[in-house]
């Protein structure tokens, strides 16, 4: 199959390019930011994936395939930037397929969908819908973008769209948001909270990928591995030690003394779960994770050891 | 290794290798925490029995009971009862009231005893797990009862009945008797319990809520089964719902004329 990748020079979105090609499907990559000592056979287009550049892959080469990778969560990156890349740049995408016959699309979205609360409860299912949007307007961009992408369902009924929620993911690569605060040697949290991570293996989630486009996966699915722990256990499996601090305390600190980024909505990310329920996907597609959990941590912490600067947090 | 922590390995839940279950339950909170229920339980109350071989040993069910006494002592107390009386030893997990996952602390000692919020979702995924389940379905009201109510009952909710119909689990009726001996609440500030976050607060005669060792015994009848989809109409829950309160009023009487 010919699949086109939109934001393959992320960390994540490599690993499931090198997975399709290995499992035998002809690789198109688009991407502005370019991937250095990419595999030869993965052609790459260094263009924005909202200008015309990008169009004529899809004119060009009639992807039958589209694995939708480039959203950004960095709190870095600008609020009205990264408004432009993730629900520009997801429309763009579905608007190439819709016009150049493109048969199955795969939006992949994060479980910070169903946000992070007191009220809310362990193993959200997908017809839950987005909650505490109103604490954490930083991810308003990428909720929009989750229920663009599914509302494609019934918009573009030729395009088989799977909108997989995906858990956060840990590995050697040390990407994504539970990487990066997980990076120095203190893992902040708030004192008296210790919520339950859900994580999984990044060759898992390359592996649920190809499996989501090989099945043509068609709903909304949340995506997840092994079961969730408790951030406490995980930063002592990574061989980290936790800087328990009072909210009041850790908010003014986040960002300073080494400490990781972090804005005031996501606090309530490191006081109450997002767990998810992916039984569906398991169901529909046949997945099974290859990494408990803490072999997972495990990965994580061999290629991290103790000791490394904290870095930004992306925590979305 | 003492009695509780053997106990904790003893109970049938899925334990990981870190001893979490994927609730979030953990052996070593459960540990410390059972360590004070127990003294509490066999010591302070001298708490005694009745009946617990109507709690079924594994499977879904659903304990449903009267509130009795300021504070959640009775759901502290049935879930020692379920833990040092059953063999295999049981989890009873309540729905705690939503307000105490606000609370440094008590968020995660509730959750990693597997006292999850009280949300319609875990109930349905708990008894679906085939946990067992603790029920008061007098809510918050339950427990504001004063002392010179405390033989009565108030209005009970139906969602319970539901989810119990839904999972189809059975409802193991209980009687907990003298929490208003222990803990007689003259009055409840509601106006300053807002202000700190918890629904009221009850005063007694020594103004805070501490229990004093009266003496409590639990009583458990035999299990009630209902037919249903949980979809029914109101009434026909209405009536179910009143079966099961009318059973636990019976269980009180029993309990008190037993106690006196």
């Amino acid at each position: 199959m010919r699949v086109v990748i939109p934001g393959i020079a992320g960390l994540l979105a490599r690993k499931v390019a090198t997975r399709l090609l290995a499992d035998g499907h002809e690789v198109i990559g688009i991407d502005a930011r370019g991937w250095p000592g990419a595999p030869p056979d993965i052609e790459l287009h260094a263009v924005d994936i909202r200008k015309r550049g990008a169009e004529d892959v899809f004119r060009k080469r009639r992807p039958q395939a589209v694995v939708h990778m480039a959203t950004v969560t960095a709190l870095v990156v600008s609020s009205e930037e990264r408004y432009r890349i993730n629900l520009g740049g997801t429309r763009a995408v579905f608007e190439y397929c819709a016009a150049h016959g493109v048969e199955q699309m795969i939006f992949v979205g994060r479980h910070t969908y169903y946000g992070a609360g007191p009220d809310a409860p362990l193993y959200h299912t997908e017809s839950e819908p987005p909650q505490e949007l109103g604490a954490y307007p930083e991810l308003a961009d990428l909720v929009a973008a989750d229920l663009y992408a599914a509302n494609a369902l019934w918009r573009l009924p030729k395009l088989s769209t799977a909108v997989l929620r995906l858990c956060y993911t840990l590995g050697p690569t040390g990407h994504g948001t539970l990487a990066s605060f997980l990076r120095g040697r203190f893992v902040p949290m708030v004192l008296g909270f210790d919520p339950l991570f859900q994580f999984m293996h990044e060759d898992d989630v390359a592996a649920a990928i190809a499996l989501a486009l090989s099945k043509q996966l068609r709903g909304v699915y949340n995506v997840s591995g092994p079961q969730p722990l408790p951030l406490s256990v995980i930063a002592a499996e990574a061989g980290r030690r936790t800087l328990p601090l009072p909210e009041p305390l850790l908010a003014l600190l986040v960002g300073r003394a080494g400490l990781p980024q972090l804005s005031r909505g996501a606090l309530a990310h490191i006081k109450y779960p997002i767990v998810v329920d992916s039984s569906a996907f398991r169901t529909a597609t046949g997945f099974a994770h290859r990494f408990d959990e803490l072999t997972t941590v495990q990965t994580f912490a061999d290629a991290f050891p103790a000791g490394g600067r904290a870095r930004q947090l992306p925590l979305s | 290794m003492d009695d509780i922590a053997a106990r904790v390995d003893r109970l049938e839940l899925d334990f990981d290798a870190r001893g979490l279950d994927p609730f979030g339950v953990s052996k070593w909170h459960l540990t410390i925490a059972l360590r004070a229920l127990a003294f509490l339980y066999r010591n302070y109350f001298g708490v005694r029995c009745f009946g617990i071989e109507h709690v079924p040993p594994r499977g879904r069910a659903m304990l449903v009971g009267n509130h009795s006494g300021g504070i959640a002592l009775d759901a502290a107390m049935v879930i020692a009862s379920c833990f040092l009386e059953m063999e295999p030893p049981r989890l009873a997990q309540g729905m705690a009231e939503k307000f105490i996952n606000r609370f440094p602390f008590a968020s995660v000692w509730a959750s990693r005893c597997g006292q999850l919020p009280g949300l319609p979702e875990h109930a349905q995924r708990l008894l679906e797990n085939d946990r067992l389940l603790l029920v008061f379905p007098e809510g918050a009201r339950g427990t504001a009862k004063l002392w010179k109510e405390r033989w009565s009952l108030v209005d009970f909710g139906s969602g319970f009945l539901r989810h119990a119909l839904r999972a189809g689990a059975p409802i193991v009726p209980f009687a907990f008797i003298g929490g208003g001996d222990a803990i007689p609440t003259i009055a409840n500030l509601y106006r300053i319990g807002q202000l700190i976050g918890v629904p009221y607060l009850p005063i007694t005669p020594w103004i805070v809520p501490l229990p004093r060792p009266a003496k409590l015994s639990i009583h458990y009848g035999e299990p009630l089964r209902f037919e249903g989809s949980g979809s029914e109409d109101d009434d026909v829950v209405r009536q179910k719902v009143e079966e099961v309160k009318a059973r636990i009023a019976a269980l009180i009487e029993q309990g008190r004329s037993a106690a006196q």
